[in-house]
């Protein structure tokens, strides 16, 4: 035992760790700029926001280090169980779970509160792998497909059912994972093609958007269909699926729940009163905006610091780099994310085990959705969805599901030549 | 098939690209390229509160406060930042109405955008503040600053001192040192010494956060600026007499004008009916402003004293004289023979007695025309020059050496020039050529074009005192610790040799003693003084008299009007000279006068004339109370 352990550091991936470790310091100093209290002044101060994120991290280092001293063959050998565990929390939550802010997603022990969902990407990861590795089981099937598709979407709608739905929506990463492991490319665009969709018939004329489809189906056809019977079918499902987006957008619309309507309407710049639902995207498009090309020093900003933008500690932690570090810091810190991402999706390609693979394309996927989305919402590219910034954003709980979520890859990566599984 | 779907790490690490290229082309667009949303930042971030300096003081000559400052409270609103409070509470507290509310909110908004404070009522008493400032944390949205207001504890000299008021929306354009809604003088002191009196403004930056809670000064302050305090005037004016003047001058109208002749600084400047400088401070001044500009009667915010032009009347002679004897053709024994008038061609002048041969000294003493006129046809048939129009341009430079014609270089904003018109003037009229000394004969004896403001007549008497020359008569004798401008300690000669004034002195000095001021001598002063009793085609005669006292050292020269007044020394002389004994004894001796002055009531005349422009002379019905006694001939 004490020899494997020992064999393994060579092989851990120091690269990757090291960006970890850059970016964890970055979103510590930055908590401890958004949330200055000049009162407590040091960072250390455990009362403060800051004081207590160093706890989170450090406790956060503890479970790396764990699981780095642990077997790896300890992974997958739990992933079912994991993965079952996930959906049966999920399952009773629903119905012992405490009403927080309208969502039935915590578990309260004591003090502690447990959400369900924040782990759920961790064991969806580490189920999808275990299944997608099993070697009888091949994504040519289709019916293995479906079981991957169901192993996501099941879980998804549980959560969805506890109003979570920004957490669910982070879901949608393992698309990445199901593509690279023979999905077909299809379903990428499909994908894409659903959201433009979406979007037009919430922005457009919806006849108009219909009639332009349908031109669009009789070119199709003119051109690439051997005029089969088959071919007119294809076509004419995928113009009909098309319209019954449009047609049904505003229905599924009409039946979202207020504040997703109005996320939606605030993205989409319809009847936006800034100093309502508007306020935090307009908020936060002003502290970034104000961050000019060099921003206004560390410490130095004011518009987060000063609580016109809201949750500036947790979901709209990005303004402060923005406001205080401009562009340059703040393009700095979205390249990171981009850098370690694409060093997971390298460790990924290079694991003999496709179980390792797999889970190593779900961490990537997984940091990059959070990345994109919140970012994105930050900059008033996409919707507004409580998620967190890895690493960056306040709060525990995120900090070490991140963290965890790595490590095991590491982990799993540092025994890349061990043993092929 | 392993190999070729591990090239989808490609497809899926190039969307991973794209993202990233999307949020950081997003982020070069919000940080580098759009503006709007820095300004933002700070107008929502940042209050640039004005710190308006307390604006200077004025004081009388011997320190006594003329005007001063007092708090009021200026409420601000931000109108974007106003948010669900008792309404109904906090217009009780201002004791406004609803309407009013609502009305000011969208004011501001349209005036000043509803993301910047603007005024929402100005001038708020400190009573009123002190209950609403208590509750004020409640009223999101409303903020409030400390203006200074004006006050006149003495309630005297309006037209001086002048007002203050809100600055003009051009010259905010203009000037970059005045915002909308700050004040500027706008009359008076307050409008000559602006840039000292006003000092400097300063700027606080202040940070607010969401909850429009302010958190502090914008990096500690160091980026603000204190406000400079503006300097304090040292006004040249006497307080008591002015305020003694005033009273003299109460239902008349016309003006005093008293200047020290050895240094220049008017002692007191009073234009009558005048006005208590308070009714222009704060809220109540656009009413009262409009009030005291249509009593077209009075005409109480017109100030005689420097704008308003009268003939100087017989008081010229004095002037006449200097220059004859200058010009060679007068001197102390020059007799003229006065038969009761003054015949030349087809023109004549009366004189009001036969006061037969007469020398200079008592020429001046009983005013006699005939003397003057004489006086006059030698000035301008001085063999010295070749035509009229010569001798008239000499003459002309003499007058105008005395200030005549002449705008004053005083500091305050405005001041006649008066009228001396020139030979071109009598060309254009008569022709070239066609007229003489004889056309242009009202002159000699101050009627005619002529025409003085009550300042130069008062210089005109200082010059007198002091045997040929005159400081500028100004109203500030120092500013903050330093003295008056340079400009108004430098000696201005007229171009008549000092000699030339001692029997002009002494002959103002009979007027006094047994001329045709005799009423008007005061116990113990020598006062040398000159009636005018200047022709009015409207109606009475305008009442004028010039003086300065002691006769050889004089510290006081005056110039006193009174409108339709009649005689010189029916009133103006009189007033003069209970205006001196004031100054220089501090005690008036001459109750019965001081009283007759007081009651008087002449503007009654004028009230008369001017609701009745057609007639030609009143028809009163109830007598003012006149001076019964001496009435020497005086034109």
């Amino acid at each position: 035992m004490s020899n494997r352990r020992n064999n393994i550091i060579p092989h851990i991936d120091w690269i990757t760790i090291g960006l970890y470790g850059v970016i964890v310091l970055i979103g510590w100093i930055n908590i401890y700029s958004a949330v200055f209290n000049p009162v407590h002044p040091n960072i250390f101060d455990f009362s403060q926001r800051y004081g207590k994120q160093f706890v989170w991290i450090m406790t956060g280092f503890a479970m790396a280090f764990l699981v780095m001293i642990s077997e790896a063959s300890f992974f997958p050998a739990f992933s079912y169980p994991l993965y079952g565990m996930f959906v049966f929390a999920d399952l009773v939550v629903r119905f012992v779970g405490r009403n927080i802010a309208g969502s039935h997603s915590w578990f309260r022990i004591g003090e502690i509160g447990i959400q369900p969902a924040e782990l759920g990407m961790f064991a969806i990861n580490l189920g999808l792998a275990k299944y997608l590795s099993n070697e009888k089981n091949t994504t040519n099937s289709k019916k293995i497909r479906w079981i991957a598709i169901a192993m996501i979407v099941f879980p998804m709608l549980l959560i969805i059912i506890q109003n979570e739905t920004g957490v669910a929506v982070t879901y949608v990463a393992f698309i990445f994972v199901l593509y690279r492991e023979g999905l077909s490319g299809n379903i990428l665009l499909i994908g894409f093609l659903t959201i433009v969709l979406f979007i037009l018939a919430l922005v457009g004329n919806k006849f108009i958007i219909s009639i332009i489809l349908a031109v669009i189906a009789l070119v199709a056809f003119l051109i690439f269909s051997r005029r089969k019977v088959k071919d007119i079918t294809r076509i004419g499902g995928i113009l009909a699926l098309s319209l019954a987006i449009i047609f049904g957008t505003n229905y599924a619309f009409n039946h979202l729940e207020p504040h997703q309507k109005k996320r939606i309407q605030v993205f989409l710049q319809q009847n936006v009163n800034n100093s309502k639902e508007g306020y935090n995207l307009h908020q936060a498009e002003i502290a970034i905006g104000s961050g000019s090309y060099m921003g206004k020093g560390y410490l130095q900003g004011t518009q987060a610091k000063l609580n016109y933008v809201p949750a500036h500690a947790t979901d709209f932690i990005f303004v402060t780099p923005c406001e205080e570090w401009g562009f340059v810091g703040a393009t700095t810190i979205v390249i990171l994310f981009f850098v370690l991402i694409l060093r997971l999706i390298f460790l990924a390609e290079r694991q003999r085990s496709p179980y390792s693979r797999i889970y190593g394309y779900g961490v990537a996927s997984i940091f990059f959705i959070h990345v994109a989305i919140n970012v994105g919402m930050n900059l008033g590219l996409v919707p507004v969805i409580g998620i967190p910034l890895p690493f960056i954003s306040y709060g525990g709980s995120s900090f070490w599901a991140f963290t965890l979520l790595l490590f095991i890859f590491l982990r799993l990566d540092a025994d890349r030549l061990q043993i092929l599984r | 098939m392993n190999a070729l779907l591990s090239n989808r790490k490609y497809i899926i690490g190039g969307i991973f690209l794209v993202v990233c290229i999307s949020c950081i082309v997003r982020l070069f667009y919000m940080q580098v390229i759009d503006d709007s949303l820095k300004l933002d930042a700070s107008n929502e971030t940042f209050r640039h509160i004005t710190q308006y300096p307390p604006r200077g003081c004025i004081f009388d000559r011997n320190g006594h406060l003329l005007v001063s400052n007092e708090a009021a409270y200026d409420i601000l609103v931000t109108p974007s930042q106003v948010k669900d409070f008792d309404t109904n509470s906090f217009c009780t507290d201002l004791g406004i109405a609803k309407a009013d509310f609502i009305s000011g909110l969208k004011k501001a908004t349209i005036q000043n955008t509803a993301y910047h404070a603007s005024v929402f009522m100005k001038e708020v008493t400190p009573e009123i503040y002190a209950a609403f400032q208590e509750k004020m944390y409640k009223y999101h949205g409303f903020t409030s600053q400390v203006r200074t207001v004006r006050r006149y504890p003495l309630k005297i000299a309006p037209h001086i001192l002048g007002y203050i008021g809100e600055v003009d929306k051009n010259l905010c354009e203009r000037d970059p040192e005045y915002k909308e809604g700050d004040y500027i003088g706008i009359s008076g002191v307050e409008e000559s010494y602006e840039d000292d009196l006003r000092g400097k403004k300063g700027v606080k930056i202040e940070m607010f956060d969401a909850m429009n809670k302010e958190v502090g000064d914008y990096k500690n302050g160091k980026f603000d600026t204190l406000p400079v305090t503006g300097d304090n005037l040292t006004c040249s004016i006497d307080a008591k007499l002015q305020e003694y003047g005033e009273k003299l001058m109460q239902n008349k109208a016309g003006s005093i004008v008293a200047i020290d002749p050895r240094t220049g600084e008017i002692l007191a400047l009073i234009s009558s009916p005048n006005y208590d400088p308070n009714m222009m401070v704060g809220s109540v001044r656009a009413k009262n402003y409009a009030r005291l500009l249509q009593d077209s009667i009075d005409v109480p915010l017109f100030n005689r004293a420097l704008m308003a032009m009268y003939p100087p009347g017989s008081t010229f002679k004095t002037i006449e004289a200097l220059i004859g004897q200058q010009e060679g053709v007068l001197d102390e024994n020059t007799v003229y023979s006065c038969p009761g008038a003054f015949h030349i061609g087809n023109v004549t002048v009366a004189c009001d007695l036969r006061h037969g041969p007469l020398q200079l000294e008592k020429a001046i003493a009983y005013s006699c025309n005939t003397y003057f006129c004489n006086v006059f046809m030698s000035i301008m048939s001085n063999k010295k020059y070749h035509s009229t129009e010569e001798a008239f341009a000499s003459w002309r430079r003499y007058v105008t050496s005395f200030g005549i014609g002449v705008r004053p270089d005083i500091d305050l904003p405005s001041g006649l020039r008066g009228s001396l018109p020139t030979e071109n003037y009598y060309d254009k009229f008569h022709g070239k050529g066609h007229w003489k000394g004889s056309t242009i004969i009202s002159l000699a004896i101050g009627q005619g074009e002529l025409g003085v403001t009550p300042l130069q007549l008062a210089n005109q008497a200082a010059i007198i005192g002091n045997r040929g020359y005159y400081y500028t008569p100004h109203i500030i004798k120092g500013i903050g610790d330093k003295p008056a401008s340079k400009k108004y300690t430098t000696k201005h000669f007229v171009p008549i040799e000092s000699k030339y004034f001692e029997v002009v002195a002494d002959g103002m000095c009979d007027v006094v003693n047994d001329g045709t001021a005799a009423a008007s001598k005061i116990p113990g002063v020598v006062m040398c003084g000159k009636t005018g009793t200047a022709q009015n085609p409207n109606g009475r005669n305008n009442s004028l008299f010039i003086a300065f006292a002691p006769k050889d050292t004089p510290r006081i020269a005056i110039s006193v009007v009174v409108e339709r007044g009649g005689w010189g020394a029916d009133w103006a002389a009189p007033i003069a000279s209970l205006m001196i004994e004031k100054y220089l004894t501090d005690t008036i001796k001459r109750a019965e006068i001081e009283q007759r002055m007081l009651n008087g009531n002449t503007i009654q005349y004028l009230a008369e004339e001017k609701t009745a422009p057609k007639k030609k002379h009143n028809k009163h019905t109830t007598k003012p109370v006149r001076m019964a006694s001496i009435k020497k001939p005086d034109q």
